[in-house]
């Protein structure tokens, strides 16, 4: 089994409203999977049909080989958008508790417990009231809830909104981290680029169907659209950029008196560089030359037009 | 632990471990007392207040009467006219004048009589003055007629028809209504433990959802695990606080007995003449075996079984209620927008209470009080009224019993299922105010 999570046409009706409509998504293990889509798109309530909150009403889960039931529940971690804790309740007591909900031993929360609060340098908050905390402290409490019980998947919808910065960096490398110990994780946001870099896979959400998902490096090997930044050196623009023009399709282009740099992006008709940049080598040095890759935003937005031409 | 124990846990100490909760307890019984020592303190002080009232008496009837009782003292006028007599009552700052013009009859002389007060008098002076006239004029119609008061006395008599079942036992009057009233106690104790804690997990649930903790625990447990765990812990702590107020009361009451003196016997007896009084126990044969009677009637009343049906009417009650309560907080985003859905829970409950003191009162098996003791929103407070009378021969039939606690099982069912229908999807909708015709649609989720 090498998927830990699997969605089979997966549908979910709100009265008239359709949440999801036949939705399909292998989940890699050991991955970080990026649930990528506007607000609205559907991607909250698939995440509460994973952890069981509600329940699809076409379609199947599967959860490591096995069609998803109650028990899965203590291997899935969830931080939802909508965070909150008990605010009269005490930070040790509350998150033992709710541990034990998730299936663990008062014993075994108390020992992992002491582990984050030592790494997450969580000193004597044990007796504190939530409302005690400030909102930054309340959320690394509400991470650790998250992961307390070891899960196997982790579920993180919007996971950097509300934190600030430096707290930010410091969930993004523990994630990072429960990755290299084995962990599954799905990222669900509207704000693609904030997690674009950590996802290896990805799938595109919107209007409750799902326009396309697999590994981020082919969505946009598929998406490339043979478009380079290109960096000549030249000590004046004597004429090489109106006989580029001439032979290829140039989008932009500047010239940099300070760096004596000849900067444009050109449209190539194909995939093939070789000659190109055979010519560029017999005209000037080539400072830099990169091809610019789509961001998921740019293939979302392009996805959905497409898709509101053909459909 | 199961995770439904570890939910009842945490919402029992939530709710112990709450300043307000603790407050209440203690507090509670010291007011109840305390109101009750005031009411004793301020009866007191009213009965206490001796009132001085001016007689002109320019009758030749009346001289002896008017010598005053413990509360009334008389002063009585003499050669002066009224208009003098009224200032003078009046300058005295005397509570009335009491003017008995001069006749030819007693009769005529009793219709021209007044009293005259500052502000409308006290029912209990104006009773205590009547007495005087109508003895009087009893006094002389009967010598008018030629009877003498003894025979008179001997006239006056007071009669109660014999009732009995057709097995032979005796009935009392007055019984039904002692029986009513011991149901109605355990009622009324229903009623206010559902409007009470039914509250408490309303406002429980609302907290949870403005927290937003409610996403996280339903990722843990089913929702409806956390609804019945959280009626359940709430309740427990209501039967603590319940307990705590029994016992802190009966302490504190056998204190006050102990410092004031106050004889308990006496208490009792003063109750249990009461009833007695109805049929005036003194002209009746054996006054003691009347009371007999009555003790034989509370004795029989099935206490065990009572109580028996006290907890399952209870229980099955206040889950209706309490899950209902629960699906209210579930759909509003605070408290102030759950009074449109309060009211009609509340309907019932006031409806069953008065319902039951009317009607059961009058008529324990009557057409009304059966109905109501059938219907499952009512029937925990209405057949509880009724059960005192015994289950059977004489009091509720047992089909009744059975069809009621059925009915009750059914709807409490139903209830409970729709109520984790609403509470399911309430506790994750945000922002809205939702309307009857919402929670409707939220069923087919």
């Amino acid at each position: 089994m090498n998927n830990i999570l699997v969605a089979k046409g997966v549908s979910k009706k709100y009265g008239d409203h359709i949440a999801l409509n036949k939705v399909s998504l292998e989940i890699p293990k050991n991955s970080i999977y990026g649930l990528l889509g506007p607000n609205g798109a559907g991607k909250t309530t698939l995440i509460r049909i994973i952890n069981q909150i509600t329940y699809p009403d076409s379609g199947s889960v599967f959860f490591d080989g096995k069609p998803l039931e109650a028990k899965h529940i203590s291997m899935i971690g969830y931080l939802p958008e909508e965070r909150g804790l008990y605010k009269s309740m005490k930070v040790g007591e509350q998150v033992l508790y709710l541990a034990q909900l998730k299936g663990m031993s008062k014993f075994e929360a108390k020992a992992k417990l002491k582990y984050w609060f030592d790494r997450l340098d969580i000193g004597d908050w044990w007796n504190k009231k939530i409302q005690e905390l400030s909102k930054g402290m309340a959320q690394k409490i509400q991470f650790i809830v998250t992961v307390l019980h070891q899960p196997k998947l982790l579920i993180f919808d919007e996971p950097f909104s509300g934190f600030d910065p430096i707290n930010a960096n410091l969930i993004k490398d523990e994630i990072l981290h429960l990755k290299e110990n084995g962990a599954s994780i799905i990222f669900s946001t509207h704000r693609m680029e904030s997690v674009e870099e950590l996802c290896e896979y990805i799938a595109l959400i919107h209007r409750s169907e799902k326009l396309l998902d697999g590994k981020l490096i082919d969505i946009k090997k598929a998406y490339r659209n043979n478009i380079f930044k290109v960096g000549l050196g030249l000590y004046s623009n004597n004429g090489v950029l109106d006989e580029l023009k001439d032979k290829f399709q140039i989008l932009s282009s500047e010239y940099m008196d300070e760096g004596k740099q000849l900067n444009f992006t050109v449209k190539l008709p194909s995939n093939d560089t070789g000659s190109f940049l055979a010519h560029l080598s017999s005209k000037a040095n080539v400072n830099n030359f990169t091809e610019t890759i789509p961001t998921a935003n740019e293939i979302f937005i392009k996805t959905v037009q497409s898709k509101n031409i053909h459909g | 632990m199961g995770k439904l124990a570890l939910i009842i846990k945490r919402e029992y100490l939530a709710k112990v471990r709450n300043k307000s909760f603790v407050v209440m307890t203690f507090l509670s019984p010291v007011l109840m007392v305390g109101m009750v020592a005031l009411i004793v303190y301020l009866t007191k002080v009213n009965d206490n207040e001796v009132h001085t009232i001016g007689v002109l008496n320019e009758s030749h009837y009346f001289s002896t009467d008017f010598q005053g009782t413990e509360n009334t003292v008389f002063v009585k006028y003499r050669d002066i006219d009224l208009e003098t007599a009224k200032d003078s009552t009046l300058k005295m700052g005397f509570y009335g004048l009491l003017y008995i013009p001069d006749e030819p009859t007693l009769e005529s002389v009793a219709n021209r009589s007044f009293l005259y007060t500052k502000e409308a008098p006290g029912s209990a002076i104006v009773e205590n003055l009547e007495h005087v006239f109508k003895d009087r004029l009893r006094f002389q119609r009967l010598q008018e007629l030629g009877v003498s008061v003894a025979d008179y006395e001997r006239v006056d008599l007071d009669y109660e028809i014999n009732t009995a079942t057709f097995l032979g036992e005796r009935n009392v009057k007055g019984v039904n209504e002692i029986k009513a009233i011991i149901g109605g106690g355990f009622g009324y104790l229903i009623m206010m433990f559902i409007i009470i804690y039914g509250g408490f997990v309303m406002r429980s649930v609302i907290e949870e959802k403005t927290s937003r903790i409610i996403e996280v625990i339903i990722s843990s447990v089913k929702p409806f695990q956390l609804m019945l765990g959280k009626i359940i812990g709430t309740s427990l702590a209501g039967i603590t606080q319940f307990a705590i107020w029994i016992i802190s009361a009966g302490l504190l009451f056998s204190i006050l007995i102990l410092v004031f003196g106050i004889d308990p016997g006496g208490l009792g007896a003063g109750a249990a003449q009461a009833p007695g009084l109805v049929g005036n126990a003194a002209t009746l044969a054996s006054g003691e075996s009347t009371m007999q009677l009555y003790a034989n009637e509370l004795f029989k009343i099935p206490w065990a079984m009572l109580i028996i049906f006290f907890v399952i009417y209870f229980i099955l009650g206040y889950l209706i209620y309490s899950s209902i309560y629960a699906a209210i907080g579930a759909a509003v985003d605070n408290e102030t927008d759950t009074q449109q859905f309060i009211f009609p829970i509340i309907l019932p409950l006031m409806l069953a209470i008065y319902v039951g003191f009317f009607s059961v009162f009058n008529n324990p098996h009557g057409p009304i009080a059966v109905g109501f003791s059938l219907f499952p929103l009512t029937s925990p407070i209405v057949m509880l009224m009724r059960l005192p009378g015994g289950i059977g021969e004489g009091g509720v039939p047992i089909w009744e019993v059975v069809v009621s606690i059925l009915l009750l099982l059914v709807t409490f069912m139903g209830i409970v299922w729709l109520a984790a229908k609403i509470y399911r999807v309430g506790i994750l909708m945000y922002g809205k105010k939702p309307s009857y015709r919402d929670l409707l649609t939220w069923l087919k989720y």
